[in-house]
């Protein structure tokens, strides 16, 4: 068997990372999501409290995906950031408003205060989760790039349906995971009440998927055509839905972690999914597909290549463990004790 | 406004109000480290105190030095796209690493030094606060790494790319206008990069204010609570450890401050120059304590002192420092403006200098703040030897203490202000002598948009700067928990307390 090029490893592990983040802040953004619909003071101090630890944690993963983007490939790292200019840049504000909002909204008991900082948070996560989707919807579809590669669309021309329906997607995918979370982590009334949530957010995630795919037939015919070459994608695919369809049996016969790992599970099918109908794509330019990116025309040298990956060879492994163990002390229920929010 | 110029404020803006909160993190952290260390040692319960009052403190400022670190890591994309993909190669790996080592390792174990005081024993909770504090201290190795290659670029090589071929170029190469976005940086040797000529001189630099940041929030807070006679055992242990700590690094920071100023000597005689408002190259180069850079007369008033330049950039009163009507050489220029005659070169030279008046002032603020701090901490241990700190009878010290509590703005100007003589100095440079700043923006990202952002950020910012200033207040009225203050003082006093208000009445 021949090992892959290092532009190979680097095009998987940017995509490890990215998942990552879907995975872990994508449970912490789905509380974020649900937070409003959770009435009492309480009980919004429990679901703060479930992320306290973690959040912090999970976005990193974020900043480090960014970083490893724009160590490995920064040609796309360029591109992107600068043409989603006002997308990102009202991403940073949901992420600012969010990351603060957990920090001050239990230092006062004042009620406005709390009701503000509650709404800053939930839209935050909202807003955050929405542009993730629609940055990946565009990206997935194809935007109009240069010779030189750079983005010659514009704002409006990002917020188009077929992306807007990913965002929603992604809306939904995450509310569905933190709904699960919280029903890891917390118990009694709150519990039961998320635990009914659970199959509608299941539901909602899995029709707005399949229109998603449905429509992808429409407007990516070149996507199509990719996929036709790696059957295995379908394969992924299908497996995604089962895994999502299975959780609210998983749950109701009370496996509860069970039920969380599955939904980690979709949330890795899905990013495969996407891994496997971009590959050797980073950004597709559409209509010119001459200007795509990929992973040899916008990488860095292979020198670099090798010396992150030795990095990563040396970090990943010591974060993961880091990580695990923390996860593992903070284990259980979540309860209101005089230490958090 | 041009794209350049709003960029150039969006950065500012953004990096100096992150930068606030960094210091304090990194400060902060070595001190808990030290307190909580006492702690283990000794098992005294009053150590507890301190390191549970202070780690509160620093989890409301790292929360917003999470927050708007964030928006530094995308700026680069964002707004300096045709920079991210000339140095890509080289400055992405260490803001990677800077992910992988830092970052993680900060964020993981916050959630056990925040919220892990009854999960874990004192001995694993003692670890995790070492982890925290390591962690700040490796961001700030290798963001300040990223930022010294950009000041002192080695250990790489220029190439072109034309369709997919890649050309290294010579060493040398002058950037052309034609080669942008065709002509990237390559790394040669990663340690070359890592450990260029100013990283380590600025890191140290850069460290030892952020300690002196944490320990004079100590002090003020301290102090303050001295002053108003509240939690006073609490206080005397605080103010006790952050004054020791912050005079020994404050001579460090002196030292420090010598090697990295005779760094821009050697690295940026440019940027020294303009620090120093230096346009005539003389023997015996006179230092100018402080006072104006008339930029049209190209001279530098206020008072002088003969041969100090001379003696603290080279340890010998005579050797001249090059002045800004030496620099750039004409070798520099002829080679970027062939075909010019020498006066031609000499209307030119301007244009590479940054803008003097600014750097001048920025530097001299730096300098003045850092003699008044560096006084400031040994008349606070001469007053601790004497046991006259807490003498709070005296008017002589509660004016002292006073002071005190106004230090904490001391360090956080310091700081400012040497970022913005080492990054205006820098220009008009992004990357020293090999890329213009101009050259390094994004060429789809338009005014209106940075406009936008810009105005955003402001209002987000100063929404959080005044709900920070406001909860830090909240917690410091409100005091360190289990409080052994005065409630508890009447029946078997303190002897030390003997002379404070409470013990008094
Ligand atoms: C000398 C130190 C220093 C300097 C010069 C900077 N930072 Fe910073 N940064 C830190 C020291 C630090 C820190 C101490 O590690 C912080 C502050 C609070 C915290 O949570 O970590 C941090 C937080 C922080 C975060 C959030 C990390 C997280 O989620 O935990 C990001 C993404 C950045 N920074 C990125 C940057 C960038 C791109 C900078 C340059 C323009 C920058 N920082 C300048
Ligand atoms: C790795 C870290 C850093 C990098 C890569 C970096 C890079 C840059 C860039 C790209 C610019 C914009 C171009 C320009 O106007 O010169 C800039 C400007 C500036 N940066 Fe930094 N910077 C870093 C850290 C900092 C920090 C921590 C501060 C602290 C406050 C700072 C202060 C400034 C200031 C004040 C300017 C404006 C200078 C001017 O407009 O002339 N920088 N820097
Ligand atoms: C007498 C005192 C001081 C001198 C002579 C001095 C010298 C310098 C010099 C020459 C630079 C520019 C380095 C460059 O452009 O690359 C600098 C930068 C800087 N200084 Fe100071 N410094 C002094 C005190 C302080 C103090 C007290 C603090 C903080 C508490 C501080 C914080 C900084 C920071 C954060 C930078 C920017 C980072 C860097 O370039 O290293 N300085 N200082």
């Amino acid at each position: 068997m021949q090992l892959p090029d290092l532009n190979t490893v680097w095009f998987i592990l940017v995509g490890v990372l990215f998942t990552g983040y879907a995975i872990l802040d994508g449970f912490d953004l789905g509380v974020g999501i649900l937070h409003l619909f959770v009435k009492n003071d309480h009980d919004r101090r429990i679901l703060l409290n479930s992320i306290g630890p973690v959040w912090d944690g999970n976005e990193v993963w974020l900043v480090t995906g960014g970083g490893a983007l724009f160590a490995a490939f920064p040609g796309a790292y360029a591109t992107v950031f600068s043409g989603f200019y006002n997308a990102f840049m009202l991403l940073l504000v949901a992420l600012i408003f969010r990351a603060v909002a957990i920090e001050f909204r239990s230092k006062e008991t004042g009620k406005t205060w709390r009701q503000a900082w509650d709404i800053a948070f939930s839209l935050g996560s909202f807003l955050a989760a929405l542009l993730i989707g629609v940055a990946m919807g565009n990206i997935t579809r194809g935007i109009p790039l240069n010779a030189e590669g750079d983005y010659v669309g514009t704002f409006i021309g990002l917020l188009n349906p077929y992306s807007l329906l990913l965002g929603l997607t992604v809306v939904a995918l995450f509310a569905m995971h933190g709904a699960i979370y919280l029903v890891l982590k917390t118990e009694g009334a709150l519990q039961a009440e998320i635990r009914s949530w659970v199959p509608w957010l299941i539901g909602a995630f899995l029709v707005l998927f399949i229109l998603f795919n449905l429509d992808t037939f429409f407007e990516c015919p070149n996507l199509l055509g990719v996929m036709r070459n790696r059957p295995y994608g379908f394969a992924v695919l299908i497996l995604n839905i089962i895994v999502a369809l299975s959780i609210p049996g998983i749950i109701r016969a009370g496996y509860e972690m069970g039920a969380f790992l599955a939904s980690c599970l979709t949330m890795v099918l899905l990013m495969a999914v996407l891994g496997i109908s971009y590959f050797p794509n980073l950004v597709i330019s559409h209509p010119d597909p001459a200007n795509s990116l990929t992973i040899y025309n916008v990488a860095s040298s292979q020198k670099t290549l090798a010396n992150m990956l030795v990095i990563a060879v040396i970090g990943v492994p010591i974060v993961l463990a880091y990580t695990a163990s923390i996860y593992w002390i903070f284990r259980g229920k979540t309860k209101i004790g005089h230490v958090g929010y | 406004m041009s794209v350049e110029i709003l960029s150039r404020i969006q950065f500012t803006l953004t990096v100096a109000f992150h930068y606030i909160y960094p210091p304090m993190t990194i400060g902060l952290g070595v001190l808990l480290v030290i307190m909580e260390g006492i702690y283990i040692k000794t098992k005294n319960p009053l150590f507890h105190q301190l390191a549970h009052f202070w780690t509160k403190v620093f989890g409301l400022v790292f929360a917003i030095g999470v927050a708007t670190g964030i928006v530094m890591e995308f700026e680069f994309g964002t707004n300096w796209a045709a920079y991210s993909r000339f140095v890509g190669d080289i400055f992405g790996s260490a803001l990677a690493a800077e992910g992988i080592f830092a970052f993680f390792l900060e964020s993981g174990f916050l959630a056990l030094l925040l919220f892990g005081w009854d999960k874990v024993g004192p001995k694993m909770h003692f670890f995790a606060t070492c982890m925290v504090a390591l962690g700040a201290h490796f961001s700030a190795i290798w963001i300040v790494v990223a930022n010294s290659w950009m000041q002192t670029p080695a250990g790489f090589h220029l190439e072109k790319i034309t369709k997919g071929v890649h050309t290294p170029l010579p060493s040398g190469y002058i950037v052309q206008a034609e080669d942008l976005g065709h002509v990237r940086a390559v790394v040669d040797n990663f340690w070359a990069m890592v450990l260029n000529p100013s990283s380590m001189e600025r890191l140290t630099h850069v460290v030892l204010g952020a300690w002196l940041t944490g320990a004079f929030l100590i002090i003020s807070i301290s102090a303050w609570y001295l002053l108003k006679g509240k939690h006073q055992k609490f206080a005397k242990a605080s103010i006790t450890v952050a004054v020791i700590f912050a005079s020994v690094t404050s001579i460090l920071q002196m030292v420090s401050a010598d090697v990295t100023a005779r760094g821009v000597v050697r690295n940026q005689p440019i940027k020294l120059a303009a620090m120093e408002g230096v346009y005539k190259t003389e023997e015996a180069t006179p230092m100018t304590l402080f006072g104006y850079v008339d930029q049209n007369k190209r001279e530098t008033i206020g008072p002088k002192i003969p041969g100090l330049l001379s003696f603290l950039s080279f340890h010998n009163f005579r050797t001249p420092v090059l002045g800004l009507n030496e620099l750039p050489d004409d070798a520099f220029l002829a080679a970027r403006h062939p075909g010019m005659s020498t006066g031609e070169l000499a209307k030119i030279r301007p244009t590479y200098w940054p803008m003097v008046g600014a750097t001048f002032q920025f530097y001299h603020v730096m300098i003045i703040i850092g003699s008044i701090i560096f006084a400031i901490a040994f008349v606070s241990l001469l007053l601790l030897r004497n046991g006259l700190l807490f003498r709070t009878d005296l008017p002589a010290v509660r004016a002292f203490l006073w002071v005190l509590v106004f230090s904490v703005l001391g360090p956080q100007i310091a700081n400012q202000a040497g970022w913005f003589t080492a990054e205006i100095g820098r220009q008009p440079w992004i990357v020293y002598n090999l890329l213009r700043t101009s050259d390094g923006l994004s060429r789809v990202v338009q005014a209106n948009q940075v406009v936008f952002s810009i105005i955003l950020f402001a209002l987000i910012y100063i929404l959080l700067f005044i709900t920070f200033i406001y909860l830090l207040n909240k917690k410091i009225q409100h005091g360190p928990d289990d409080d052994e203050g005065h409630h508890t003082l009447a029946p078997g006093v303190d002897p030390e307390d003997l002379f404070s208000k409470q013990a008094r009445a």
